[in-house]
């Protein structure tokens, strides 16, 4: 249809001219006004308390203990579950998260300014692995950690990206595709090149050497540490793709554990939803898909701007871990994920697919027709609340959330 | 109208893309006939109304 | 006998009607079984489906892009292990195709392939006719010339895709269409013939199966041989793809002689191709099977067999010239001659020479001047088994043999049945022994009974070889004419 094909040239033409820089990290109160005590931020659609999972009661558990809202854990789970606490996606807040993805006051947010348009997006910092409250950790532990990212670790990190005038993340994308990440299961690369370009301004700003240390390891221990600015990166990519009457781009993909969700360009802000599916990988020893928690996380917003398991091929060394296979195979996902977008990113291309572009702007139309929903590299949290990541794997958009879509567009043209 | 026809078909190399039997695919490759395959599913998972429903809405 | 009767669907679940068939005709025999069909569930099949009585709630309720295995067997328990392994069956290739991480990337979508292979020129689409228009479209709208193999496709559009090809200057053969040989390669159900200098545009498959085989065996060959599909001459559709081949062969300096092979068209259409071919400066042969008198441009000549039009496009060169049809030293027989035919044109080939010798016809597809079969039917008969109504749920005799032998049966048996009459086709598509099939079931049956005369459409460099498959079929004692027409001829002359 004319009118779809329009919309969507100019949904990809913005996907592609985006430009998002790493400029700050600040406290969430700042970044965004809206949120209040008692307010809770979390990845994937609306959900109230009764149909989360477990670990997201134990993040909202221990993210009201760590804000003050309540003294301890059982008062928290009260608080919740009578109502106290309010629950909104980051979504709705120009925000991401991995995993449970609690966005709260107290937190220092990254900010990622996407240039080209004057918007910006937010994601926490990357806690690092095990147990950690994105995936429903709450303890001790988790607690004094998030207060030292809040009140060591956010500021330096601000102060340095402050100093730098930003980084440049598009860039520093195509290079770590080069290097074999995909930016959502793989993010090695990334990390270390994002380590190098902060390192020397952090270490202008610190005068104890055994703190700045702390902060450099902090980074250099996390081969994941890329992975929530990635998040923001996709998210200020993709929200100036809102809202462009008849386009059937797919501007968001999220999962709170219990529902997947997309958002679509030409239907504004309206939710398609459907059951989360379960992610099939390889997991550490000593787990099995019997310990898998179901998928879960704001990280698909990686898929959604072309990377991840869009990007697979570039990185071999992830196909193998998730058991999709021969390097080979991961090269076949990417081909596939090509029938249902519209176009190639010419900036982020991939050495062993012959330097073609990631395969950029899911079309919802394009998804239904081939029954090839968008494949997602994920991490597999366990179902029980703090004890981390058990595996990883690829997991499946629902086919139904991109029906709903369809027919939901099809709506707002007049199309019977 | 035959140009058409003549350019870009009688007389230039054959290249099919074949979207269905595998037994034609076959039939082609053994004569060395360059054939792609579709691997090819019903639109809309074979439901109808939807199936419709896309095919207005275009591709 | 109680039995049991149960259905698994598998929505949007795709296989190949020859592959569905194959995995039918396995369920069906496994222990306990009854009837067992696995069938895409358009309406008619479902239909079909029910009247074997093995259709219940949830086939009924399935779409026409469901797979739906129906099974009726002894016990719940044969039923069920029918059940699985047929889910077993389907599930092995499936788990193949489905990972994106397949052994060899396979494109879902035609837009895809063309990515791959951006000189792709033709597509030929052979899904369920519910889904083959919008697969024309797409093809069609991607530059492609398009070969509709898949029928069942609705006359709107038809209509629409060949306006929208012939807009676009694309070549839109079908649907319906069995038959194609383009530069020299056969499409679908077509024959390995040599090139040369005669086109062929046909609106029956195996019409251009036989006329471009005996056009081969008198020395010629075939610059082109193009597929309009079974409606193309209908009022509605108008030929437009009839008109955009003579078109493309009239202007292609490879053809010399342009044969058109058709059952007779509506006076409207007939008239505006007449005009077409008049505007010609090329000499045309006209084959409307069974069609008595025509006008004809003066560059035009009519044939009112397959024969006759090969013979005339070879400048007359005789087809099987050394063959006796009137019998020779063959012993006459009294009773009916009983023609079991699996092409279509052959049938009505076999129908127009014992028109034209005065003798009463019947047919399930009669052409004008012969009666429609029915049971009190004592005179002559000639059966399409490819026909509709013997080829619902059930492969077509080109490809399965034993599909003609019930009738076989029957006329072997029938002490009125004087001679019986047999096509056997070959080339690509095509079953890959028929000869081997037929000699099977009429071993040692051929002392007493009915004469069997039978011709065999085909060439040596086709699969199946002509002249082994005349050999097996000469072993049992089959007489084999050079054409079908001849063939007829001589299974008339046996009763005359």
């Amino acid at each position: 249809m004319e009118k779809i094909e329009r919309a969507n040239q100019e949904a990809v033409r913005r996907m592609l001219a985006a430009d998002p820089i790493l400029v700050d990290v600040i406290p969430a109160a700042e970044a965004i006004p809206a949120l209040r005590e008692n307010m809770i931020l979390h990845a994937g659609p609306p959900i109230e308390w009764d149909r989360m999972c477990g670990p997201m009661r134990g993040a909202i558990a221990g993210i009201a203990v760590f804000e003050g809202w309540a003294s301890n854990l059982d008062e928290a789970e009260k608080m919740a579950a009578s109502g106290e606490l309010e629950f909104h996606p980051n979504h709705h807040f120009d925000a991401v998260g991995p995993m449970t993805g609690l966005t709260t006051i107290g937190q220092p947010v990254m900010v990622v300014e996407n240039r080209a348009f004057g918007n910006h997006a937010y994601c926490t910092l990357n806690e690092g692995l095990g147990k950690v409250m994105r995936f429903g950790g709450n303890d001790a532990e988790v607690l004094t950690r998030l207060a030292w990212l809040r009140d060591v670790f956010g500021p330096a990190v601000g102060a340095a990206l402050r100093d730098l005038g930003g980084i440049p993340l598009k860039s520093l994308v195509a290079r770590g595709l080069t290097m074999g990440d995909e930016m959502h299961q793989r993010n090695v690369a990334c990390s270390g090149l994002l380590l190098r370009e902060l390192a020397p301004a952090m270490a202008r700003n610190f005068n104890d050497g055994e703190a700045l240390a702390e902060t450099l390891a902090f980074i250099g221990g996390n081969d994941q540490f890329f992975l929530n600015i990635a998040m923001a990166l996709g998210k200020a990519i993709t929200d100036p793709v809102r809202g462009i009457e008849g386009s059937s781009v797919v501007t968001a993909m999220s999962r709170n554990g219990t529902d997947f969700g997309i958002r679509v360009s030409g239907t504004g802000d309206t939710w398609f939803t459907a059951p989360v599916e379960m992610p099939e990988g390889l997991y550490f020893p000593g787990f099995t898909e019997a310990d898998a928690n179901p998928d879960i996380g704001d990280s698909t917003i990686i898929e959604t701007i072309g990377l991840g398991g869009f990007a697979m091929a570039a990185a071999p060394a992830v196909a193998g871990f998730i058991g999709a296979g021969a390097a080979s195979e991961a090269a076949n996902t990417t081909r596939a994920m090509g029938e249902i977008t519209l176009s190639k990113n010419p900036e982020w291309t991939i050495p062993a697919l012959e330097y073609a572009g990631v395969p950029t702007g899911i079309d919802i139309r394009r998804v239904l027709e081939t029954g090839l929903a968008p494949a997602i590299n994920t991490g597999i949290a366990h179902r029980e609340p703090g004890i981390g990541q058990v595996g990883a794997g690829v997991v499946k958009a629902p086919m139904a959330c991109f029906a709903q879509a369809v027919r939901g567009l099809a709506e707002t043209l007049g199309v019977a | 109208m035959s140009d058409g026809i003549r350019d870009t078909l009688l007389g230039q190399p054959l290249k099919v893309i074949n979207v269905g039997l595998e037994g034609f695919a076959q039939d082609l490759e053994r004569q060395g006939v360059a054939v792609v395959r579709v691997d090819w599913q019903p639109p809309a998972g074979g439901d109808p109304t939807l199936a419709d429903l896309l095919s207005k809405l275009g591709t | 006998m109680s039995t049991t009767i149960l259905n698994e669907v598998r929505p949007g679940f795709y296989l190949d009607s020859v592959a569905l068939m194959r995995l039918s005709r396995e369920i069906a025999e496994l222990p306990g079984v009854v009837e067992a069909a696995l069938m895409m569930a358009t309406p008619a099949n479902k239909q079909i489906m029910a009247d074997a009585g093995i259709l219940v709630a949830s086939g009924k309720a399935a779409e026409p892009g469901d797979l739906v295995l129906g099974i009726c067997a002894e016990s719940p328990g044969a039923a069920s292990a029918a059940r699985d392994r047929a889910v077993a069956l389907l599930e092995a290739p499936r788990r193949r195709g489905e990972s994106p991480g397949a052994a060899a990337w396979r494109p879902r979508t035609i837009r895809a392939a063309v990515g791959s292979a951006p000189e792709s020129n033709l597509a030929l689409i052979s899904v369920p006719g519910d889904f083959a228009a919008a697969e024309a479209r797409k093809a069609l709208r991607l530059g492609l010339h398009v070969m509709i193999f898949s029928d069942n496709v609705a006359v709107a559009d038809e209509v629409a895709l060949k306006t929208e090809a012939r807009e676009a200057g694309r070549l839109l053969m079908g649907p319906d269409c069995g038959t194609a040989i383009i530069n020299g390669v056969p499409l679908a159900f077509a024959n390995k013939v040599p090139r040369g200098n005669i086109g062929l545009i046909g609106a029956s498959g195996t019409g251009l199966q036989e006329i471009s085989c005996l056009i081969a065996r008198g020395g010629g060959g075939i610059s082109q041989a193009i597929g309009v599909g079974g409606r193309d001459l209908s009022e509605a559709v108008g030929g437009i793809t009839t008109l955009m081949a003579i078109e493309a062969l009239d202007a292609d300096s490879e053809t010399a002689h342009i044969v058109l092979v058709s059952k007779p068209p509506s006076a409207k259409v007939a008239a505006r191709v007449m005009e077409r071919i008049g505007a010609s400066d090329k000499a045309f042969t006209v084959c409307f099977i069974g069609a008595e008198e025509f006008n004809l441009p003066e560059n035009a000549l009519l044939a009112t067999t397959l024969k006759a039009a090969a013979e005339n496009a070879l400048d007359g060169t005789e087809i099987g010239a050394g063959f006796d049809a009137s019998g020779g030293s063959l012993a006459r027989r009294e009773g009916r001659v009983v023609g079991l035919f699996a092409g279509g044109t052959l049938s009505a080939e076999a129908q127009v020479v014992f028109r034209e010798a005065g003798e009463l016809t019947a047919s399930n597809a009669p052409i004008p001047g012969v009666a429609s079969l029915d049971a009190a039917n004592a005179g002559h008969a000639m059966i399409d088994l490819g026909a509709d109504e013997y080829t619902r749920g059930r492969p077509h005799p080109m490809i399965d043999p034993s599909v003609r032998d019930t009738a076989l049966d029957d006329a072997l048996a029938d002490g009125n049945v004087a001679v019986v009459l047999l096509d056997l086709v070959l080339g690509f598509g095509a079953h890959g022994d028929p000869a081997g099939h037929l000699a099977r079931r009429l071993e040692g049956r051929l002392a007493a009974g009915p004469v069997i005369i039978a011709s065999v459409t085909g060439t040596e460099d086709d699969p199946q070889r002509r002249a082994r498959q005349i050999a097996t079929l000469e072993r049992v004692g089959v007489l084999v004419a050079p054409s079908n027409a001849q063939a007829a001829e001589l299974a008339l002359a046996v009763v005359g």
